[in-house]
């Protein structure tokens, strides 16, 4: 029985796999967008951020163990670091070029995709075909169970849990603390935040810094982890999806968990039924993320009310 | 304020638009004006070099879709760029990474104009319709070789094809799946059901139920040629249902190898050799090995032969027998009985004794779609009709 295959429980079980491996690049994403939102600038370049920094986590952590000599346990995690730190550079960009006078921090994001993928496919080119150190995993399923199924199911990245405590700390943070006030105070009424002598711009460039800090260790995850190998299909849109994602939450840290726990099992929907062989309608699987995400979208809207959540300067070219 | 301040545009703000747009216009002159001009001047300079100098070197063009060294397509295809490159009175400009839009169009018209290229690769199939037919109307002194066989007559007589057909590698290769699996059970991570992909899962099962008759192999699609998040899922899917070889025919297999050596199960590699990705369970693979065609082509345009009066074939195809198809060197998985089985195969396929598309062939609804007492050469158009997939497979085309 342990050995064979599990039949029609393979589809909870790859959703549930799917659900704990693939959310992770969607949360970190999420996050980061989040806390840029909440300070009332909107960070689309995070699809960008994101590829850079699953090339750079990849970069390091195969340069470190194979040219530097350094550990294969050590140099994953350096390369989660530098993918954070090519993520604020990437943020410092968009944070100083979206603040200029006049410009529209939308259209600075298309560019900020289409520049930072750019540079990571340059850049990138020379890794696509070396291995590099993965990142370890806490083997949870091996405790529980003998079935290499679910064994290798309830494998769990540490970053990914690291992702699902910040978001509750995130959320927190925004409630209770004083740093977090300033930022709503920016994102929803920036005269009120001027009035109480907190510098707008300062905010806005510390929070785009820190989400794209949040967005490039989201693309260290999938380089490191799952899929664990770059190239350049390697985010797959997964970066915008999880900026549209932020909305879905309505600009909740701990929402956005849930959406990106969402998001990373109906991903696996697809192949998870093909395994079993319900195989018609492929195309319709392969699209359930966003079929989903349109249901729920026209469930929860209402003609009568605005987006509640919404931050009050989104989206308007204000100082 | 604010009315008047639009109705007044400042003297600066008039000559910086006039000085950006004069700048687009002299810019994008370059892409659209040359169409006609430079159709013409090139073909002069093609007609120069034809009648006389052969001390200018031969300028290849070549066009990949994916990086250099992706263990996959474009990586097979620019190995064997690599091995003409050293031929003297070659000179080869590469581009890689491009995709399948009208960007293809402006890299090769930048390798005949800029480089002087005289032939041009274009390697990735999506780059035929409408791009090399709409280049190969501008440019009818430059010829361009698609690696397909989708020339038809009435398109440009400048096309060239060239192909070879993975079925037969891909046939021994499922034969050795079918003597290393434990559990009967094949799994296939497949891009698209499209032919060629169809026929390289029908033949791998083929080839394993030539040893096992009860091996099935369960297919995953993942719907494009490159969705590293997908077909990870799919492998790990298919080792949940007890699969324990799996194929693969994808852009780039590497994530799909690398997951099923983490799953502790066999793999059977396509595009090139990934030996290396699995050094435990990687069994075989079906291998490209390009060069000899590149190779046979450089002869012939060096001697002046042309695709377009015939003196170059339309279509050059071949498979195992002409040494275009390898296998990857066998895992330390593949038995020695396997082994020898498998080079047995491969010698009666090179010597034609052995046919992989010999009736009765059913699909997997039970249909006889090849009759008893037919069979199939490899370059058979009857062949790139096929949209079944074959008795054993679970999985469906739509």
């Amino acid at each position: 029985m342990a050995a064979e295959a599990i039949g029609w429980w393979g589809v909870p079980l790859g959703i549930l796999a799917g659900t704990l491996r693939s959310s992770a690049p969607f949360l970190f994403v999420s996050l980061g967008e989040c806390l840029t939102e909440k300070s009332g600038k909107i960070n689309l370049g995070l699809e960008g951020t994101l590829l850079m920094g699953a090339m750079s986590a990849y970069a390091i952590s195969y340069l470190g163990s194979e040219k530097w000599g350094m550990s294969p346990a050590a140099s994953p995690w350096i390369g989660v670091l530098v993918a954070g730190c090519a993520g604020m550079v990437l943020g410092f960009i968009h944070a100083w070029l979206s603040q200029q006078p006049k410009v529209n921090d939308i259209a600075v994001g298309i560019a900020m995709i289409i520049f930072g993928s750019g540079v990571a496919f340059f850049l990138g080119k020379p890794f696509i075909q070396p291995q590099a150190p993965q990142l370890p995993f806490f083997e949870l399923g091996r405790l529980m169970s003998n079935v290499p199924a679910v064994q290798s199911a309830l494998q769990i990245s540490p970053l990914f849990l690291i992702g699902v405590g910040l978001a509750p700390l995130m959320s927190w943070f925004f409630k209770s603390t004083r740093p977090g006030l300033f930022i709503r105070a920016v994102g929803d009424s920036p005269d009120a935040a001027l009035a109480m002598g907190v510098s707008i711009k300062k905010v806005r460039m510390l929070c785009i810094i820190a989400g794209s800090f949040l967005a490039g260790i989201g693309g260290a995850y999938l380089s490191l982890v799952s899929p664990g190998s770059w190239n350049e299909g390697i985010s797959s849109g997964q970066g915008l999806m999880a900026v549209a994602l932020v909305i879905f939450a309505r600009w909740n840290p701990v929402q956005c968990l849930w959406a990106s726990l969402f998001f990373g099992g109906t991903q696996a929907v697809g192949p998870a039924l093909q395994a079993v062989g319900v195989d018609s309608g492929i195309y319709l699987f392969n699209a359930a993320p966003y079929v989903l995400t349109l249901l729920i979208m026209i469930i929860t809207c209402s003609p009568k009310r605005t987006l509640s959540g919404a931050p009050g300067a989104l989206g308007t070219i204000s100082g | 304020m604010r009315n008047i301040r639009s109705i007044y545009v400042p003297r600066r703000q008039v000559i910086r638009g006039l000085l950006a747009t004069a700048a687009f216009g002299a810019t994008s002159k370059l892409w659209t004006g040359c169409s006609s001009d430079s159709a013409t001047s090139n073909s002069t300079t093609e007609s120069g070099s034809g009648t006389g100098s052969s001390d200018q070197p031969l300028v290849l063009g070549f066009l990949y879709v994916g990086a250099k060294d992706d263990y996959g397509w474009s990586q097979a295809h620019a190995l064997g760029v690599k091995e003409i490159g050293n031929l003297p009175g070659v000179k080869i400009v590469e581009q890689a990474s491009v995709p399948e839009t009208k960007d293809v169009q402006e890299v090769m018209r930048s390798m005949i104009d800029e480089d002087g290229a005289t032939a041009i690769f274009p390697t990735s199939f999506g780059y035929f319709k409408p791009h090399i037919l709409e280049m190969a109307k501008q440019y009818p002194a430059v010829q361009f070789f698609h690696c397909s066989t989708l020339w038809e007559a009435g398109m440009p007589e400048n096309i060239g094809n060239y192909y070879a057909d993975t079925d037969e590698g891909q046939f021994v290769a499922g034969r050795v799946a079918a003597q290393t699996t434990k559990t009967g059970k094949l799994g296939f991570v497949a891009a698209k059901p499209v032919n060629p992909v169809i026929r390289n899962i029908n033949s791998f099962i083929m080839g394993a139920r030539s040893v096992k008759p009860d091996v099935k192999i369960q297919v995953i699609f993942t719907g494009d040629w490159l969705e590293p998040v997908k077909e990870e899922q799919a492998t790990n899917s298919l080792a949940d249902q007890g699969v324990d070889v799996i194929g693969v025919h994808v852009d780039s297999p590497k994530v799909v190898i690398e997951t099923a050596e983490k799953r502790k199960i066999f793999s059977s590699g396509y595009h090139a050799d990934q030996t290396d990705l699995a050094p435990k369970g990687y069994l075989t693979g079906t291998t490209f090995y390009w060069a000899e065609f590149y190779k046979n082509y450089v002869d012939m345009i060096k001697a002046g032969k042309k695709v377009m009066d015939g003196s170059i074939p339309r279509v050059i195809q071949g498979s195992m027998k002409e040494k275009y198809i390898k296998l990857a060197p066998f895992g330390p998985a593949v038995s020695e009985a396997a082994k020898k089985d498998a080079e047995d195969a491969e010698a009666k396929i090179a010597d034609g004794s052995l046919l992989v598309y010999t009736g009765e062939i059913k699909d997997n609804t039970g249909k006889v779609r090849i009759p008893k007492g037919t069979a199939y050469k490899m370059t058979d158009p009857v062949l790139d009709k096929i949209d079944w997939l074959a008795e054993g497979v679970q999985g469906s085309v739509s």
